[in-house]
């Protein structure tokens, strides 16, 4: 399979983009200046890695790249030693990311690798629940850190308690360190991110590809639906919105959380009453930690969580208090899951011919489940809860830079690298140290405003789904389960480049993410914040879902997103509420508009417009 | 039924040897195939099984046959087959239609002919129909067993009424036996022509909106968790014959979900032509030619009956079915024949986890073998 060469690409700049280059870090870039690395990625296969940006990154969330970058590889490679791959290398084009496993070519190194890699993964299954509670505890222990950072502002005179207790430290420097904190204990918090995840991914990779190769039709969403827990977490905060509808219902002022979408006006007026009062106590006991839920997949600055947010849960808890009224029980059927779940697992089993294929099937099936909880639940540790807290402790660090003029706005610091932000934080507390005018304040606006205009222009360009040359095999677990990197995407990603004229497609291909035929009106909600638009029974088209949209799911009648497999959030949910989803269609919400009446067909993975 | 109608194929002589010479479906079990052949017997199983198939009754082997003892039937296929070269063509049709001719042309005894045409009469009565529209379908004994599959070697007539045209093609069904095909094929095989027996069924027709087949494995990679169901408007035979490009829908037999589906251009369907009362072949409207040939909701109930034939045999199932257009939804779904699919079955196939053991070497193994890209 032929894709463009990269550096052919990245030659020709979109005009007045010109030195972007700037805003990434330098070994993110295709050279040419260097033969034997131009080589190495000529010969490389990159592909879009669309599932994490379906955006250009901006230069500042650049860090969790890089994050993974680092940790997912050093566990493939330095860790577990898994045997035929090293790690996942990482370039950017006009702020797209690319990737692509690096394998380990050598038969013999392969063969060395292998007893250290049993040894080292083996231990790991073996240990797995035991292991998996020691990471609960690190992770919450660097979350406490991360909430205690303190991001000073400087004063025109130290306090005087920095003489009489003999500190000997001033608020610059503790300024600079402090930022140094919070960046580490982003870094640290991704190590942890991947302790458990490649093995989680290759039991789940390798239980799939056993129960395909023994019933090659069975769509991977019924696999899924064998392993994925009924108690996870991420399910928490929806819950947690039940509960307080309940509480509203009980205490008597339903109508008061009901009476305006405005948090605020509502948070007021529950103060004047008593049983309100109540009722935001167990609002703020919800909160700590379970409205720290992003509104998004919680990796860019842009996503908010519900905390930052109080309509959006107040929405959701609205919509319940409703359902409870009109009667509709609005409990989780667990039990039906769940019996579901083992009706299906003891079907296929009962297909299997021979013994030693059901032995195989019960080993793998076993170890799936032991790992699976925490692929789904580390999410909520790191990229909803750690990340949420940590954009807005970097918006602290943004006001007092706005504060010395060296940005204009708050949100104008995602626009810089976290290592320029430390320079013109080296910038700031000199210049307050000795009383004169910081340099960047001429410098950095500027440059802002003209990569806000570079920005722009990355958005509206297409950014290839794969280039340079496709290898034969893969064996990086993450690149065929996250990615999806098979024959099939491959040719489907260069015929999602043809088109040319979004007007005339009436037909998209996703995932299937969730069985059953529905047709109904469109509604493409683009954040969490206009799923309050969406009528009852309407079809929600969404980049994609997180665990903060959840009561959308109880008006909606089939989800499409753009992002996503058959183990992201729209699919998971609505298997559970039993309605179509398609998943990872790529474009639904730039070619489906609001209003369109459509197909939705979540066994098969395609959508039709029928206008 | 019961013993009532049971004792219609037997005369005096018979109640000795007890060997019917006609009986109905529902008389028969998996187990009758040496009386009444596969299709027949399998019908038979069907129906006590539960599962919904147009009535109809079989002459025996036993009525077969008496049937080819008498006249001149037995002394003209002797002498026409004694010394034949099978692989000689021109032999071989003149012998065969030779034979055919003959047997076509030899009433049935005063007997037999009574015994069909009053079970003829009975399934019109059950049917409410007069003149009631059957299909009349060779059930060879021999047929559907591993490794001599004469499927297809016999002949199916379709949309026959009024007891003369019944009577005419149950003796076509049996000449069909001789076909130079047949005859070639036994010749080959080493099957004596006097080894063989025949039963032929005869069916009350479904008046078929939409019709076609239906396996309970997957045809193309043996995966035994889907059903896959081809389907035309009118009569299968269309799909059976493969003279169109059927709809084609895979339905996960665990779930009932449609998994896939493609709907073709279908050209041409068989229907029952209104004024000769016969089927024929006719042109799909253009209009209709790619409209869905079997709704969701059929598909669903069509699967379910699939799989629990299967669950009755306990193994993969090759199975034709209909809708039948005069009745209402819900209970218009039939099924008319049901046999153990033998593609797949008969193939030995080994364990897919190979020497693996824990789930570990299995991981291993797989990463080392990675997935094939491009």
């Amino acid at each position: 399979m032929k894709f463009p060469v990269p550096h052919d690409i990245k030659a020709k700049a979109i005009p007045g983009t010109e030195g972007w280059e700037r805003m990434y870090p330098y070994q993110y870039q295709f050279v040419t200046d260097d033969p034997v690395r131009n080589r190495y990625e000529k010969d490389t296969f990159w592909f879009y890695d669309g599932l994490h940006y379906p955006e250009p990154l901006y230069p500042f969330d650049t860090i969790w790249d890089e994050a993974w970058y680092l940790a997912l590889s050093q566990y493939n490679n330095r860790i577990f030693m898994v045997p035929p791959v090293r790690g996942v290398d990482h370039r950017i084009i006009n702020g797209y990311v690319y990737i692509s496993p690096v394998p380990v070519k050598d038969p013999e190194e392969i063969g060395r690798r292998v007893p250290n890699f049993m040894e080292r993964a083996g231990y790991y299954y073996k240990n797995w629940d035991a292991l998996e509670a020691k990471w609960k505890v690190k992770m919450e222990a660097t979350i406490r850190e991360l909430e205690a950072v303190k991001i000073p502002r400087l004063q025109d005179m130290e306090d005087l308690r920095v003489v009489t207790d003999a500190i000997g430290e001033s608020h610059g420097y503790h300024l600079l360190k402090n930022y140094d904190d919070l960046i580490n204990l982003g870094i640290k918090c991704w190590q942890y991110h991947f302790e458990f995840l490649n093995l989680g991914y290759a039991a789940y990779v390798f239980f799939l590809d056993f129960v395909q190769k023994l019933f090659p039709s069975i769509p991977a969403q019924r696999v899924t639906q064998m392993i994925s827990g009924i108690d996870v977490i991420m399910y928490q905060p929806d819950e947690e919105l039940k509960k307080l509808a309940g509480k509203a219902i009980e205490l008597g002022v339903d109508s008061v959380v009901t009476f305006s979408p405005e948090w605020k006006e509502v948070e007021a007026a529950l103060k004047k009453l008593p049983k309100g009062v109540e009722w935001l106590k167990s609002l703020d006991l919800a909160r700590e930690p379970w409205f720290n839920i992003s509104t998004g997949t919680g990796w860019f600055h842009h996503d908010r969580s519900w905390n930052d947010q109080m309509n959006v849960p107040l929405s959701g808890i609205a919509t319940y208090i409703g359902k409870i009224k009109q009667g509709v029980s609005i409990a989780r059927p667990t039990e039906k899951v769940r019996a579901e779940r083992d009706r299906i697992t003891a079907e296929y089993r009962g297909l299997i011919e021979k013994e030693e294929d059901r032995k195989q099937f019960d080993e793998l099936l076993g170890c799936a489940k032991t790992v699976f909880p925490y692929v789904e639940n580390h999410l909520f540790y790191v990229e909803h809860w750690f990340h949420s807290v940590f954009w807005n402790k970097m918006r602290e660090v943004a006001a007092i830079m706005k504060e010395h003029g060296v940005i204009e706005d708050i949100e104008d610091v995602w626009l810089l690298r976290r290592d320029e932000i430390k320079t013109a934080l080296w910038d700031i507390v000199t210049a307050w140290a000795t009383g004169v005018t910081p340099r960047g304040t001429k410098t950095w606006p500027k440059e802002i405003a003209w990569r806000k205009g570079v920005m722009q222009k990355f958005k509206e360009w297409n950014a290839p789904p794969a280039i340079g040359t496709a290898p034969e095999l893969i064996q990086e677990p993450f690149t065929i389960v996250l990615w999806g990197v098979t024959n099939k995407s491959l040719a489907d990603w260069a015929s999602v480049q043809e088109v040319k004229d979004p007007g005339s497609i009436t037909e998209l291909k996703g995932f299937a993410g969730s069985p059953g035929v529905i047709e109904g009106k469109a509604r493409v909600c683009r954040t969490v914040g206009e799923v309050g638009q969406l009528q009852q029974g309407e079809i929600l088209v969404a980049p994609t879902t997180s665990p903060s949209w959840a009561p959308a799911f109880a008006k909606i009648g089939a989800c499409i997103t753009d992002v996503g497999g058959v183990m992201s959030h729209a699919a998971i949910v609505c298997r559970e509420y039993g309605m179509p989803a398609v998943v990872g269609t790529g474009h639904a919400t730039k070619i489906i508009k609001t209003g369109m009446r459509i197909r939705v067909d979540g066994s098969t993975g395609a959508v039709t417009i029928t206008r | 039924m019961g013993s009532e109608t049971g004792m219609i194929g037997r005369t005096a002589a018979d109640r000795v040897n007890a060997a019917p010479l006609v009986c109905w479906f529902e008389e028969c079990r998996k187990e009758s195939t040496p009386l009444v052949g596969g299709k027949c017997s399998s019908l038979g199983e069907l129906i006590n099984a539960g599962v919904r198939v147009p009535p109809g009754f079989a002459l025996t082997t036993e009525g077969y046959r008496r049937f080819m003892t008498q006249g001149a039937n037995d002394r003209v296929v002797r002498s026409l087959l004694a010394g034949l070269d099978a692989r000689d063509p021109d032999a071989l049709a003149k012998a065969s239609t030779q034979i055919r001719a003959a047997i076509e042309a030899q009433p049935f005894s005063l007997e037999l002919e009574d015994l069909i045409a009053e079970c003829y009469r009975r399934l019109g009565v059950r049917c409410c129909v007069p003149a009631l529209p059957v299909a009349v379908r060779s059930s060879a004994t021999a047929e559907d067993m591993p490794g001599a599959s004469f499927a297809g070697q016999q002949d199916t007539y379709l949309w026959i009424r009024g007891v003369d045209d019944v009577l005419a093609h149950v003796r076509r069904c049996i000449s069909s036996l001789y076909t130079e095909r047949a005859i070639a094929y036994r010749a080959e095989r080493g099957f004596g022509d006097a080894e063989v027996a025949m039963s032929v069924g005869v069916q009350k027709m479904a008046n078929s909106f939409t019709a076609g087949v239906m396996f309970t494995i997957h045809p193309a990679n043996g995966d035994r968790s889907v059903i896959v169901i081809d389907s035309n408007f009118g009569f299968g035979e269309s799909v059976v014959s493969g003279e169109v490009t059927p709809d084609h829908f895979v339905v996960n037999k665990i779930t009932l979900d449609i998994i896939d589906r493609t709907i073709s251009q279908k050209q041409v369907c068989y229907t029952v032509d209104p004024v000769t009362q016969k089927s024929c072949a006719m042109e799909v409207p253009f209009e209709r030619q790619r409209v869905q040939s079997l709704i969701d909701d059929e598909i669903t109930q069509l699967a379910w009956m699939g799989k629990q034939i299967e669950k009755h045999y306990g193994c993969p199932m090759d199975i034709e079915w209909a809708v039948d257009k005069d009745l209402p939804s819900g209970g218009n779904i039939f099924i008319l024949q049901a046999r153990p699919e033998t593609v797949w079955s008969s193939r030995r196939q080994s364990a897919v986890s190979g020497s693996a053991g824990t789930a570990m070497d299995y991981i291993l193994s797989g990463m080392l073998a990675g997935k094939k890209v491009g």
